[in-house]
């Protein structure tokens, strides 16, 4: 696929390997420009000596044989004719550009493309020693610059040399001594500024250390502060920074001068040239051997030789870097042991499956040179066994699960299942027909739904009858940069493996799946927190709306349900809610417009008018000032990027010291007025109390007083959003009508849960599921759970909610081995116990494979093996084993 | 009440007394203040431990299963701290606390997940931590030595 093989550790190599045809015709157009570049120079001199000084040429001239023109017209035509020239020199020079930079970017994108195919065949245990961290910046930032070089590999050089040769030539043709005169200096350039170079290049090695070295230092004087205090040394750490601060100095200005000097050698010998030319040429016109026109051609063809000769100069210094960039990067994605290329190629017929007995011969697994994993383990596993794997941390059961999933590749011995070698087996078809759950299980940015699909997508499915012009052309582009020419945007998901036919059966299964695994309550509960578009499902949005009914019933009916006393504060147009933002008691109720989201509403101007007609403004600023110090003194301490910033501050990490400004600025004088306040400083201010929910913070600034201006402000808002112009950007809290701005939670309590009532979510939670079920509703918030949005790596997941999202990924596309490594070793025991026969059985006849941390879950498998050092230990019927005295005694015994 | 009594609140629990007062705040900040009714539970013996409690207001009664049913086997009042151990390692409770007495119990419910992020970020409020416990250990073990000794006796 990246038809690639090994990757080339020279980066001109890398380039004439995938640029040969275009190469070579940039070669033919660099030659063809030439001809033309060659008549740019030469006609000025048939300007000047036969259309301006007319020699050797009889008027009326004939041209062409079609007119004829007195001087005045054959001066015209040779400037049309070096216009032309001009304009076909400059026109194949840009295409050539243009050829240039697709050849360039290609290249990129083909070497982008080889370093990530290169990452998905990592061996696993070199993940180990490579940080993502370390990856990313060499496939985005750093491949950058090579890029930009590639395009010019070989396409620079040739042109500057073709144009530097051509005008040689053009000399020489002049005359012998005159072209010998304009290059004579060039041999000494090209030995002394190389030279030059290598100096600077490695003085720049020299400052990066020195100034690392300043760096170690700086570290050393803020740590030892209290030492150099207390010892009075600060005039010798001041000495040693001094000398330091010199030993740069003298490194900084010998590169400087080291530079200066190319720079001036290089125009010196250009400037000296002409002195040449005026010398000799003068000479030989004056001596009648050279035309004038064929002197002032010369000099100005000269003066266009600097610019080439210039521009090798500086291609062979790019050229040095680019080298040692490109084996940088490449160094860092040939790792030993990578998963053979065959294996990514995505094999024609779908998986024929992973039927049969595996069978493990003579098996090792080695990490590295020194530490083996697994040494020689012998195994027959007959299909459709339940099989656990125990032993001690690090003897070997982990790394036996993720052989059987070839994670790891064996180092010696087979590895095979029924017929088929499963260290050769294609990737597609491996994928598609084990399952695999190791410990701290990963999900991708996706929903919910999506990663129980991510499994089923080993290829495409369905392509269009008839892909578009525009797509044909896009995979074709990527097949030419030698990129994967499959379309990311055809159907991936196989449902077959699934047992359904389409997308629309599939949340069924996903339903019973994630049921089996313990998660279908959770999904539940995402579901109660997504939205529904009562546009596009309005009679999903009509039951909620009779669930709200039913549930305000049980809240303050004549039935009303005395569990539910005091945990819930309904929106109520006439009171303050103490459980919800002050933004939310304001505006009353779910922003549309995104410019009314909480964080953003300060800066909403209309919304600001309506608090300053109400004489609210100031008082809000002076609450903004208290939250923001508050914050300051809260959050001051923790470094940037911690999560408590995006958990509970009300200020972003990095915005802290604005803040503290802002305080420091706006701070009213004696008599308590406060001074002017930019308007970027109120909305910031105003922007912090919004936030504040009175129940949940506990800052004591929401006082009654103050609730009782904020429903004036509030009846307002109602009256400036309510109606007109402004209309339709916040949904109004009505308890009438379905809010497609709030999630179904809300819609159907129309309230908030109140803070601080002791397990007030779990029996709100529950009196709400008893409403949906009996209005049968279950199924159709579960559909909006599958929705949710796990956030990156399945961040908004907790670590329990990963694990079984990721077993029942595995068992979604009906495994018929299912590998599990640890891979419920962080829920509680009764929930792991609980899982685990959930798994088993929906395992149904696939062989299951486990590696158990707690051995004593062993129990609900057939057959059990203990590892050891490597090695099996002990291998039999669970109740047989626990007789004898042995390993899994010994592994059980408290 | 507000942050600030809360801050004080946690000040005179002996195993954040040494602790800054503002990682105390932030402490207080980021916990949930919790009110239950007379007879409520606020964790059973058995649960996975999540959070530790310290009492603000009420009494909370300290009960063990025993064959002849749950006995109670002590009382923490104001500014007491009930399920510290559980958000320092895993263990399930080992008791069932209720809120007893007559009026409600107010306590301020610390996440063990908070407070071991707060941890790792101020490695002093762990040492500190570390101190109070070896104390309690020494104490313990005293106690241990006393017993045996009047046991011997």
């Amino acid at each position: 696929m990246g038809g690639s093989g090994d990757i080339d550790r020279n980066i001109f190599r890398f380039v004439i390997r995938f640029s040969v045809k275009e190469t070579a015709l940039v070669c033919l157009l660099v030659a063809a420009a030439q001809a033309f570049y060659y008549v740019t120079l030469d006609l000025p001199k048939n300007i000047m000596n036969q259309g301006i000084q007319g020699e050797g040429i009889q008027f009326p001239k004939d041209i062409l044989g079609w007119f004829s023109v007195d001087q005045i017209g054959y001066l015209l035509w040779l400037c049309l004719l070096f216009f032309l020239a001009v304009l076909v020199n400059g026109a194949v020079k840009q295409y050539i550009n243009s050829l240039k930079g697709k050849l360039g970017e290609r290249l990129l994108r083909r070497l982008r493309y080889s370093l990530v195919e290169r990452i998905l065949r990592f061996p696993i245990p070199h993940f180990r020693k490579v940080s993502s961290g370390e990856l990313i910046p060499m496939v985005t930032s750093e491949v950058e610059q090579i890029g930009g070089f590639m395009g010019d590999a070989f396409v620079q050089p040739l042109m500057q040399a073709g144009m530097l040769l051509t005008i040689a030539l053009f000399l020489f043709m002049q005359n012998p001594v005159m072209g010998f005169a304009a290059i004579s200096l060039f041999p000494f350039q090209a030995y002394i500024v190389p030279m030059l170079q290598k100096r600077v290049k490695a003085l720049g090695k020299e400052r990066v250390r020195a100034v690392r070295k300043v760096s170690e230092r700086i570290g050393e004087t803020v740590g030892g502060i209290h030492e150099v205090r207390a010892n009075g040394t600060a005039s010798w750490e001041r000495a040693d920074y001094a000398d330091r601060f010199g030993t740069i100095f003298r490194i900084r200005f010998d590169i400087y001068q080291r530079k200066s000097l190319v720079k001036f050698i290089n125009n010196f010998l250009s400037q000296c040239a002409p002195l040449l030319f005026y010398s000799i040429g003068g000479y030989l016109v004056i001596q009648g051997q050279l035309s004038l026109g064929a002197l002032v051609a010369a000099l100005s063809a000269h003066k266009d030789m600097t610019a080439p000769w210039k521009e090798l100069l500086d291609y062979y210094q790019q050229a040095q870097d680019a080298q040692q960039k490109y084996e940088q990067v490449v160094e860092q994605f040939r790792p030993e042991q990578m998963l053979p290329e065959a294996l990514h190629e995505l094999p024609a017929d779908p998986a024929p499956g992973l039927g049969g007995d595996i069978a493990l011969a003579g098996l090792s697994v080695a990490e590295d040179a020194q530490t083996k994993l697994l040494e020689s383990v012998s195994l027959t596993i007959a299909h459709g066994a339940k099989v656990a794997l125990v032993g001690a941390a690090g003897g070997g059961r982990e790394a036996l699960a993720m052989t059987l999933a070839r994670l790891y590749l064996p180092s010696s011995g087979t590895l095979r299942v029924g017929e088929r070698d499963l260290t050769r087996l294609p990737d597609a078809h491996l994928g598609a027909s084990m399952g695999y759950v190791g410990p701290g299980a990963y999900h991708f940015s996706i929903s919910v739904r999506d990663n129980l699909a991510y499994g089923l997508r080993q290829r495409p499915v369905a392509a269009p009858e008839k892909r578009n012009a525009a797509r044909t052309r896009w995979l074709a582009e990527a097949a030419r940069a030698g990129n994967l020419a499959l379309d990311v945007e055809d159907n991936w998901i196989d449902y077959s493996r699934a047992g359904v036919a389409n997308a629309e059966q599939f949340d069924g299964v996903a339903a019973r799946v994630l049921e089996r695994v313990d998660l279908a309550e959770d999904v539940f509960l995402f579901g109660l927190r997504g939205r529904v578009d009562p546009r596009a499902k309005p009679a999903v949005a009509e039951a909620i709306l009779a669930a709200r009914a039913a549930f305000r019933e049980r809240l303050s009916g004549p039935q009303a349900d005395p569990a539910l006393k005091g945990l819930i504060e309904s929106f109520d147009p006439t009171r303050y809610n103490d459980n919800a933002t002050l933004a939310e008691n304001l505006l009353f109720g779910t922003p549309i417009d995104p410019a009314f989201e909480v964080d953003v509403l300060a800066e909403q101007r209309d919304f600001l008018a309506v608090l300053q007609k109400q004489g609210m403004a100031d008082e809000l600023i002076a609450m903004g000032r208290k939250v923001a110090e508050t914050m300051v003194e809260l959050f001051a301490g923790l470094p940037a990027g911690h999560e408590f910033f995006d958990r509970f501050s009300f200020i972003a990490a990095d915005d802290l010291p604005t803040f503290q400004a802002v305080v420091a600025r706006t701070a009213p004088d004696e008599t308590g007025k406060l001074p002017a306040i930019s308007d970027e400083d109120r909305a910031r201010l105003i922007g912090l109390p919004l936030k504040l929910v009175n129940a949940r913070h506990r800052l004591g600034l929401i006082t009654p007083d103050f609730k009782g201006r904020v429903l004036e402000a509030r009846a307002a808002i109602h009256d400036a959003f309510g109606k007109g112009p402004a209309a339709g950007k916040i949904a109004f809290f009505d308890p009438e009508s379905y809010n497609a701005a709030a999630a179904i939670q809300d819609n159907i309590l129309f309230g908030r849960v109140a803070y601080g009532q002791a397990k007030a979510q779990a029996i709100v939670g529950k009196a709400m599921r008893e409403v949906l079920d009996s209005l049968g509703l279950r199924e159709r918030v579960f559909e909006v759970g599958l929705d949710f949005q796990v956030g990156v790596g399945g961040s908004r997941l907790t670590p329990a909610q990963r694990q079984k999202l990721a077993l029942a990924r595995a068992l979604v596309k009906r495994p018929e081995i299912l590998v599990l490594n640890d891979a419920l070793a962080v829920l509680d025991s009764s929930t792991q116990v609980k899982t685990l026969d959930g798994a088993l059985s929906a395992a149904g006849s696939a062989t299951v494979i486990a590696a158990l941390a707690d051995a004593a879950l062993a129990a609900k498998f057939d057959r059990v093996v203990v590892l050891a050092d490597g090695r099996v230990a002990q291998d039999g019927r669970y109740d047989e084993l626990i007789e004898q005295d042995g390993p899994l005694k010994e592994l059980l015994a408290p | 009440m507000s942050i600030k009594e809360e801050t004080d609140a946690l000040k005179r629990i002996p195993l954040f007394s040494k602790l800054d007062p503002a990682k105390l705040k932030l402490l207080a900040f980021m916990s949930q203040r919790l009110s239950y009714e007379p007879g409520q539970a606020i964790f059973a013996q058995g649960d996975a431990g999540d959070a530790a409690y310290i009492v603000l207001d009420g009494e909370a009664a300290v009960l063990i299963d025993t064959n002849s049913g749950p006995t109670e086997i002590a009382r923490t009042g104001k500014h007491e701290i009930v399920g510290e151990i559980a958000i320092l390692c895993e263990v399930p409770r080992t008791a069932t606390v209720r809120a007893a007495g007559d009026n409600p119990l107010v306590c301020l419910k610390i996440e063990k997940d908070d407070f071991m992020a707060l941890v790792n970020e101020f490695p002093s409020m762990g040492l500190e931590i570390m101190r109070e416990l070896a104390r309690r250990i020494v104490k313990t073990n005293a106690q241990l030595r006393n017993a045996m000794a009047a046991k011997s006796a």
